[in-house]
């Protein structure tokens, strides 16, 4: 039961980053890329008229989390406390932005709220990626200093940094040059697939141009992945084992490797869907390889006195995950039909829609 | 220690408040949206369907603002309130998991189909998306009210040798005693905000003269809602809860009446005095003798016990807020439902649309239902006090052991001033809306 609300949870939070993925990635493209107006006003529209119904995924992953697994809930958000804060004042910074530009014709005002989209976008992009190298990192559970534990071994607060901005410290921060390396790959990786996004939603004029932004960009993950898997070894000597051990766990790479390689012939591929498609593999087989090679620990100790957080030492008991598994399925149904019905009448593209209530 | 918890405390108690000045405008707002939409389908009369459609634009703006500021809320949970969620995890997280699934999802799909479909979909199943907003919205206040009535009445649980709190049984948190008054009172409640909110409006349109035909239209919808829902407000779904709270929470009860001392027989009812703590009195009393006896047991001699009867630890912390909140909430709510009953008469007279007092005085109420809709929670979570989960789970044993309060403070200054930006454009953006009116060829 434990491993099926697991899944559930990362299916969730998968879609999550799929979606409001592509309105981050938006976002970055939006801030570095869009020079004319129309060219703002129409990728602001492209994620502007999505994202509140994006982000219901974070709240229902959060909600299942709580509910599935409570210590790991409690754990992980008081640990992160500032970071999660962070990602919060981001979040309604972005929202403020996308609802705000389109309220009044002045450009100074346009140009605040553009701003205020594009780099909480970015900043977003970043912390979840570096969020995502935390957990794979781990924590200093327990906050043990010589051995004493300051707190009960699930219990741990980070600070934004350590002095020493190394993963490899007893005691790390959230930010250090491993959590970075994975915050700038989670920032490539949704600025491609922002980029397709835009592409296959907007008459963009700056759509061709993003064909060879998205080639270039993928040229730098390639080379951010193969240096990450170096220094992934580093930091979480265990991580290979799952897939030594169980080999049938090498689909989530390999759904990574399609998107990768795939994405080097952005400028061939025919249907704009397609290439959204590649770049979803890559979220998909990101965040899955991650979580397999971790699994079943979702959050690792760095120190001996205390162990890993897994599935196991931190769900609810049977009888709540059983119950919720039975109202889990219906809603999941509801959700997959209301989804169908959005998809057949918003699908297409977004350019003459009206926006801005 | 201590000012963690305040700090705690203040961040939830400051967040939640602002979160709840959206909900309570989007859920009654829907239901009235959802009556125009029916009406235009009856009667075919596109002034219906454009007052359908300007509410929702309201709505639109309420959801959005709800949404940003209601993530915060269920971060805060684990942020701040780490011990607790680790303890009742299980069974919250239920309620709180199926607010998610069943009526976020519902709520933002439709909506966004209800804004950009209406010449795709056609009329009948236009109508069918603003009704599955509704739906969407009450269905959330539900789950909410089941996750409070469960802290407020704690139900279906058993606790293990470690303290953590465990389900047993699913179906009792639904059935749960103090759900359903609760709902039905909170729902009220914000109907009462929505018509408040749309007669005010209508007021402001009459007075100004501009689009004067919607500014009938919604004072008299307004009137109406809202006459309606002021008095389901009070009775029986008040009383219901008030009962609630004499049975399930006696301390809190005597403390959110202002009762220090136990009275041989009947209990008086406060009107107006202030809780002098060190006294342990009420100074500048006006009471009526027997009358709270009668409103809870309908027996006039029925002794209610005082907060002499209770243990110093086991009565909520802050006793003059809570009663003030109490008292402020049922004095606006009688307030409402005088003036709405005056707005009704003169409607009824024909003479509603030229009284410029009343229309000024209905344009000015509209900040009223909203503190009265907050102090009714304050009453709600203050009462709780010194608890999380009634009688079993003190506040002070569940906040962070890990987040020191320098953090904390670091946050709370963060959402004060993040919030206060956030309010201000809130209010330029519905002004702005307001000022465009319902007929606005803009798009």
């Amino acid at each position: 039961m434990e491993i099926f609300w697991y899944i559930a949870i990362a299916v969730v939070l998968t879609v999550f980053f799929i979606l409001d993925g592509y309105d981050f990635g938006a976002g970055i493209i939006h801030l570095f890329f869009a020079k004319e107006e129309k060219d703002k006003e129409v990728i602001t529209k492209s994620a502007g008229l999505f994202w509140d119904s994006n982000e219901v995924w974070l709240v229902a992953a959060g909600g299942m989390l709580f509910m599935a697994f409570p210590t790991f809930y409690a754990s992980v958000f008081s640990g992160f406390y500032l970071p999660l804060i962070i990602v919060l004042w981001l979040i309604i910074f972005r929202a403020i932005g996308l609802e705000f530009r389109g309220q009044f014709k002045y450009q100074m005002w346009k140009d605040i709220w553009d701003a205020s989209f594009g780099v909480s976008s970015l900043l977003l992009a970043l912390f979840f990626g570096i969020a995502l190298g935390n957990i794979v990192r781990g924590v200093n559970l327990g906050s043990v200093e010589n051995g004493v534990s300051a707190h009960e071994g699930h219990y741990f607060f980070l600070p934004l940094w350590d002095s020493s901005f190394s993963p490899l410290t007893d005691h790390p921060g959230v930010i250090d040059w491993f959590t970075i390396i994975i915050g700038l790959i989670s920032v490539v990786t949704l600025a491609i697939h922002g980029a397709n996004w835009v592409i296959l939603k907007t008459n963009s004029s700056i759509n061709n141009k993003l064909k060879s932004v998205i080639f270039k960009l993928n040229i730098a993950l390639a080379m951010l992945t193969v240096f990450s898997l170096i220094v992934w070894q580093m930091v979480n000597p265990d991580s290979l084992d799952n897939f030594i051990q169980k080999p049938y766990l090498m689909i989530f790479p390999v759904i990574y490797l399609t998107g990768l390689i795939g994405l080097f012939f952005i400028k061939k591929i025919k249907k704009d869907s397609h290439a959204f498609v590649l770049s979803t593999l890559l979220i998909v087989g990101g965040i899955t390889s991650s979580l397999a090679s971790l699994f079943p620990v979702i959050l690792p100790s760095v120190n001996d006195t205390h162990e890993h957080l897994s599935i196991y030492n931190t769900a609810a008991p049977e009888y709540g995950l059983s119950v919720a598994l039975s109202w889990g399925i219906i809603g999941f149904i509801l959700i997959f039909i209301y989804m169908i019905v959005q998809k057949r009448l918003m699908g297409g593209k977004i350019d003459n829609m009206d926006y801005g209530h | 220690m201590e000012d963690m918890i305040f700090y705690d405390r203040l961040q939830f108690a400051f967040t939640i408040t602002f979160h709840y000045i959206f909900p309570q405008l989007t859920m009654g707002l829907s239901l009235m949206i959802v009556y125009f939409k029916w009406k235009f389908l009856r009667t075919k009369i596109e002034k219906y369907n454009n007052a359908a459609k300007f509410f929702m634009k309201i709505f639109a703006i309420n959801f959005t603002m709800g949404v940003v500021t209601g993530i915060p809320m269920e971060f805060q949970f684990g942020t701040n309130w780490a011990k607790f969620s680790e303890l009742t995890g299980s069974i919250i997280g239920q309620t709180l998991a199926m607010e998610g699934m069943f009526s976020f999802f519902l709520e933002s799909s439709f909506l966004a189909l209800f804004i950009f479909g209406e010449k795709l979909m056609g009329q009948k199943l236009h109508f069918l998306t603003g009704f599955l907003v509704f739906l969407g919205s009450w269905a959330s206040g539900w789950f909410i009210l089941a996750t409070n009535a469960w802290m407020q009445n704690p139900v279906g649980y058993e606790i293990l040798e470690n303290g953590k709190f465990v389900l047993n049984n699913f179906s009792e948190l639904f059935t749960n005693p103090w759900l359903l008054p609760a709902f039905l009172h909170n729902q009220m409640g914000s109907v009462v905000t929505s018509a408040f909110v749309m007669a005010s409006i209508g007021a402001f349109y009459i007075l100004r003269n501009k689009h004067s035909e919607y500014g009938r239209l919604f004072l008299k919808t307004g009137v109406v809602f809202g006459l309606v829902s002021s008095v389901l407000v009070a009775f029986p779904t008040g009383d219901w809860n008030a009962k609630n709270v004499a049975k399930y929470q006696p301390g809190t009860f005597a403390a959110m009446e202002g009762i220090f001392e136990t009275e041989e027989a009947g209990a008086e009812i406060v009107l107006i005095g202030q809780p002098n703590m060190v006294d342990k009195k009420l100074d500048n009393k006006i009471a009526v003798p027997n009358i709270l006896s009668f409103l809870t047991y309908q027996e006039w001699d029925k002794q209610i016990p005082g907060m002499d009867q209770f243990e110093e630890d086991e009565l909520p912390d802050n006793v003059p807020a809570l009663y003030y909140a109490y008292h402020i909430m049922v004095g606006l709510g009688t307030i409402f439902i005088g003036v709405m009953a005056l707005a009704l008469f003169f409607l009824w007279r024909k003479r509603l649309y030229n009284m410029k007092p009343l229309l000024w005085t209905i344009m000015f109420l509209v900040p009223f239902p909203y503190i009265a809709n907050i102090t009714g929670w304050y009453t709600a979570e203050l009462g709780r006090q010194p608890y999380l989960v009634y009688g079993l789970l003190r506040t002070s044993d569940g906040i962070s052991p890990t987040v020191s309060s320098g953090n904390t403070l670091f946050t709370l200054l963060g959402f004060v001033g993040l919030y206060m930006l956030l309010g201000l454009l809130f209010l330029v953006l519905v002004g702005k809306t307001i000022n465009q009116g319902p007929i606005s060829q803009k798009h």
